[in-house]
C-alpha cells in the first residue's frame, strides 16, 4: 500500500457568493474515499462557512451547511479554525455549528471535530502537510 | 431519458437519475426497479427511505461506505454490511438505491 499522505483543504472564502466553499466540500467528500490523512483549515472569511443558523435565501445558492455535519461519517474529523480569524470577525466557537465524529479507537465516543488553533499553530500544521488545496 | 410514472413524465439525467429531487413519488422507484428486473421488497424500501431521510438531513447522497456504516448504526450490524446491501441492490447500493430514491449520484462514488 502506498504511503498515506497528509492532505489539507484550506478554506478562505465566505460560503455564498462564489462556489469555492461548496466545491471544496465536494472535493473533500470525494477525496475521503482514498484513505488519506485529511484535515480542513478555515481562515479569513472561510470561518463563516461553519457559522450555525445559516440562511442563504437572499442568495441564489442553497444552504449547504448541513453537509458539514456529514463529514464525521466520511471520517473527516479534523477541522482547524483559526482563532484570530474568528476574533477579527467578532465570532466565537459557540456561534459555529457543533460538529462531531465518532472515534473508532475510543469505543465510538462522540468527539468535537472543530479545533480552534492560533495563527502560529495553523502555520505549523500547514508546514506538516504533504498536499495543500486552496479554496 | 425521461421515465413515465402513473401517466406523469419525469426528467432524468444521462445516467438515469431524477433531474428534480422534489418530483419524487414512490412510483418512481417501482418503475425504475422494473426496468432493472428487480422486485422491491420491504427491505429495499427500508434502504430507499433511509437514503431519503439522510439526504433530507445532510443534503447529500452518501457514498456506499458511509451508507453501510449509517445503516449498521440505525438498523443493526446484520444489515450494515456490503454483502446484505449488494444482495438487495446488485448494481451497487449507493448508485442504484440513490437512483430509486430520487437522489443524485452519491458524492464520493467514483
Amino acid at each position: 500500500m502506498s504511503k498515506i499522505k497528509k492532505f489539507m483543504y484550506v478554506n478562505r472564502r465566505a460560503p455564498y457568493g462564489t462556489v469555492y466553499a461548496l466545491e471544496s466540500l465536494e472535493v473533500v467528500l470525494i477525496g475521503a474515499a482514498f484513505d488519506q490523512d485529511v484535515s480542513l483549515a478555515f481562515i479569513g472569511d472561510g470561518v463563516y462557512q461553519l457559522k450555525s443558523d445559516q440562511d442563504s435565501s437572499d442568495s441564489d445558492q442553497k444552504n449547504f451547511s448541513p453537509i458539514y455535519q456529514a463529514l464525521g461519517d466520511y471520517d473527516v474529523s479534523k477541522l482547524y479554525v483559526e482563532k484570530e480569524s474568528l476574533e477579527e470577525r467578532g465570532l466565537t466557537l459557540e456561534e459555529l455549528m457543533p460538529l462531531t465524529y465518532e472515534d473508532e479507537d475510543d469505543d465510538w465516543a462522540e468527539k468535537d471535530s472543530i479545533r480552534v488553533v492560533s495563527r502560529d499553530e495553523m502555520a505549523e500544521l500547514m508546514d506538516q502537510q504533504d498536499v495543500l488545496f486552496n479554496f | 431519458m425521461p421515465i413515465e410514472v402513473d401517466g406523469k413524465t419525469f426528467e432524468t439525467d444521462e445516467e438515469g437519475y431524477l433531474a428534480n429531487l422534489n418530483d419524487w413519488v414512490p412510483g418512481v422507484a417501482d418503475v425504475m426497479s422494473k426496468e432493472d428486473d428487480l422486485e422491491l421488497t420491504d427491505e429495499h424500501w427500508d434502504i430507499i427511505n433511509f437514503l431519503r431521510e439522510y439526504y433530507e438531513e445532510y443534503q447529500i447522497a452518501p457514498a456506499v461506505r458511509v451508507l453501510t456504516k449509517a445503516v449498521g448504526k440505525r438498523m443493526g450490524k446484520d444489515k450494515g454490511n456490503s454483502k446484505y446491501l449488494y444482495g438487495l441492490f446488485p448494481y451497487g447500493p449507493g448508485k442504484q438505491a440513490c437512483r430509486y430514491a430520487g437522489l443524485p449520484k452519491p458524492t464520493g462514488c467514483v
